[in-house]
């Protein structure tokens, strides 16, 4: 079972639950009535889900001093535009989001391939060196990456890189989950397929591209869904690295404007609002592979 | 070309694989992960390396000088090292269980074939992890304002005082973990889901047969079969809390009182804000080793029989 099937099947007549339901225990009514907390809680959780959404849309909407007053708004207002203009005005928000998604669009390209090039090459070939290879895999999965902060600091300083897109790709574009991803997906390959291709005279690479990236499409949508998202989400080393406002990404540019002296809620909450954005239209397109790539292979899909 | 695959795997075996390729094609395998091992030598194991050198270094006046394990000693006599540590403990210790609990109710609740709405209410609970971390993190420092902010206001509602939710130690660390739990509980139960689902349904006819009681097969089968997945789960978690800096960074900037500081976010101070490399490395190892810790832990765990 995959994680991909415990979210996003949405078709209630495959019933993917597996626990099954004890058979003949009492009526219809006294079933209901111990059921009925069960319904309870979930509403519950799903109502305290999704508030904060909720609240991120009113919000966004209003103007700041109606964030604060009593009562609070319920429904959407008509301030939008008026924060969007203010957002833009403030931290230059179109570039952000133009920054944002530069970064992560090309750190994704870039780190995919990194990734499905090495994966392959550890599940399929044997070299020198391999194990090692994947022992420095698994090392770098455990080891913090704060502890390479400084040095990348200084390292991106040295080559007067501060305040570049590059400073902020390339140091992360071997992303160990990736690879250690890739290669465990790539050992159930039917090593079959690749000698026939063999036989038929195609080379490495062209047995490569045509023969193994076509079936191994889903597990590389994962893979390019997760590394958009880490990348879109990535704080630390942006905010040690960008530092005028045309160069910022959506985190560090929220962060700048919290620290303002007067602090623009409702742009704030806008501003929150298109920072989740893509990955709310990722997650509705690409649910499945939204899913098994945000778990980045913690269960096996 | 589905069906190619799926008869080809089934025909397919590690060991024939492995013989078959292992002669011919030594340098073509070298050829695909050059570009990772560049990338790694660079940008991981030299920093990595020269981070440990830094840390036996104090610099002062642009001047580096050998102080041997000094940068270490200072760890240990240094009151705000040993309160990110506590705050991350403290963390640890409420919200781990918390979620992960509050996530394995959910996913079983949410296992359960009778259930209506079930993939709605999957999708409303996995929600928050959709968010990004800044972002969320942002919408909550607003909500939790002390004049005016949604969260007291809906408190006024059933009559609760206004609460000083990023002001005062206790309940900005509350605020912390409760901001926390929001965004990851759903991602915790959608793994406990994938794991709950992977118990073959025998098992359960079976105790059922046997006359277990629901609780029963919750405590005797649903439990020791999630071990696994549990084991993942905490362990993850514990390493995210152990290594926390968006939220509170974000929140509560590790106030008030540095009651939200944890070690990552005093990293960054002392690197970044104070430019002390040398004791900032220092700090740095000190996360690898419990890191490290905590890494064998789980693997022993998950390779005892239960």
């Amino acid at each position: 079972m995959t994680a991909t099937s415990a979210l996003a099947s949405v078709n209630p007549a495959t019933s993917d639950a597996r626990e099954p339901a004890p058979a003949g225990r009492g009526p219809a009514l006294q079933r209901g009535i111990l059921r009925s907390p069960v319904y309870l809680a979930l509403a519950i959780a799903s109502v305290i889900s999704i508030l904060p959404f909720a609240w991120m849309v009113i919000a966004s909407t209003h103007q700041t001093s109606d964030l604060f007053g009593t009562p609070l708004p319920m429904l959407p207002g008509g301030e939008l535009w008026e924060n969007l203009a203010r957002l833009q005005e403030s931290v230059n928000f179109s570039r952000v989001m133009f920054n944002s998604l530069a970064i992560a669009v090309v750190y994704t390209v870039f780190s995919s391939i990194v990734s499905i090039m090495c994966g392959y090459g550890l599940a399929t070939y044997r070299f020198r060196g391999r194990g090692v290879l994947l022992g420095v895999v698994l090392v770098t999965m455990m080891i913090p990456m704060q502890v390479l902060l400084v040095p990348l600091f200084q390292m991106m300083a040295s080559v007067g890189w501060i305040d570049t897109y590059q400073a902020v790709i390339l140091p992360f574009l071997a992303n160990a989950f990736g690879i250690f991803l890739m290669r465990q997906g790539f050992l159930d390959f039917p090593v079959s397929l690749i000698e026939a291709a063999r036989i038929d005279g195609a080379n490495e690479l062209r047995t490569f591209y045509r023969i193994v990236l076509p079936v191994a499409r889903p597990q590389i949508a994962a893979l390019v869904i997760y590394t958009f998202i880490s990348q879109w989400n990535a704080f630390i080393w942006p905010l040690l690295m960008l530092n005028t406002e045309d160069q910022y990404t959506v985190p560090v540019a929220l962060n700048t404007m919290i620290g303002m002296s007067r602090v623009d809620y409702s742009g704030l909450m806008l501003g929150s609002l298109l920072a989740t954005l893509p990955l709310m239209l990722l997650f509705l397109v690409f649910q499945k592979q939204f899913v098994s790539g945000l778990l980045g292979g913690a269960v096996k899909g | 070309m589905a069906t190619t695959a799926t008869a080809a795997r089934a025909a397919a075996k590690p060991a024939t694989r492995r013989r078959a390729l292992g002669r011919r094609l030594q340098r073509p395998g070298a050829w695909f992960v050059l570009p990772a091992v560049a990338l790694l030598i660079v940008f991981f194991t030299y920093p990595l390396l020269s981070s440990l050198w830094q840390s036996f270094f104090a610099t002062s006046g642009g001047v580096s000088t050998w102080v041997g394990l000094e940068q270490y000693a200072r760890l240990f006599k240094d009151p705000l090292v040993g309160k990110s540590l506590l705050n991350a403990g403290i963390i640890l210790v409420i919200q781990v269980p918390l979620m992960i609990g509050l996530a394995l109710g959910l996913a079983y609740l949410l296992n359960q074939s009778w259930l209506r709405f079930r993939s709605g209410f999957r999708l409303f609970t996995f929600l928050p992890a959709v968010t990004t971390l800044v972002a969320y993190a942002v919408v909550f420092r607003v909500m939790l304002a002390t004049d005016g902010g949604a969260v007291n206001q809906l408190l006024a509602f059933v009559g609760v005082a206004p609460i000083d939710w990023l002001n005062n130690e206790w309940w900005a660390r509350i605020a912390l973990i409760g901001a926390i739990t929001w965004r990851w509980t759903g991602y915790n139960m959608v793994i406990i889901l994938a794991g709950l689902q992977s118990i073959p349904a025998e098992l359960y006819e079976a105790a059922r047969i046997d006359g277990a009681g629901r609780w029963q097969i919750f405590t005797k089968i649903v439990i020791p079969q999630l071990r696994p997945v549990l084991i993942f789960t905490t362990v993850t978690s514990t390493i995210g809390a152990l290594q926390l800096f968006d939220e509170n960074f974000i929140l509560t900037e590790g106030g008030p009182n540095d009651a939200t500081l944890t070690p990552v976010l005093y990293l960054y101070k002392v690197g970044f804000r104070q430019f002390d490399f040398g004791y900032a490395s220092a700090i740095a190892w000190l996360l690898v080793v419990i890191t490290a810790i905590i890494a064998i832990v789980q693997f022993r765990l998950m390779r005892e029989k239960p």
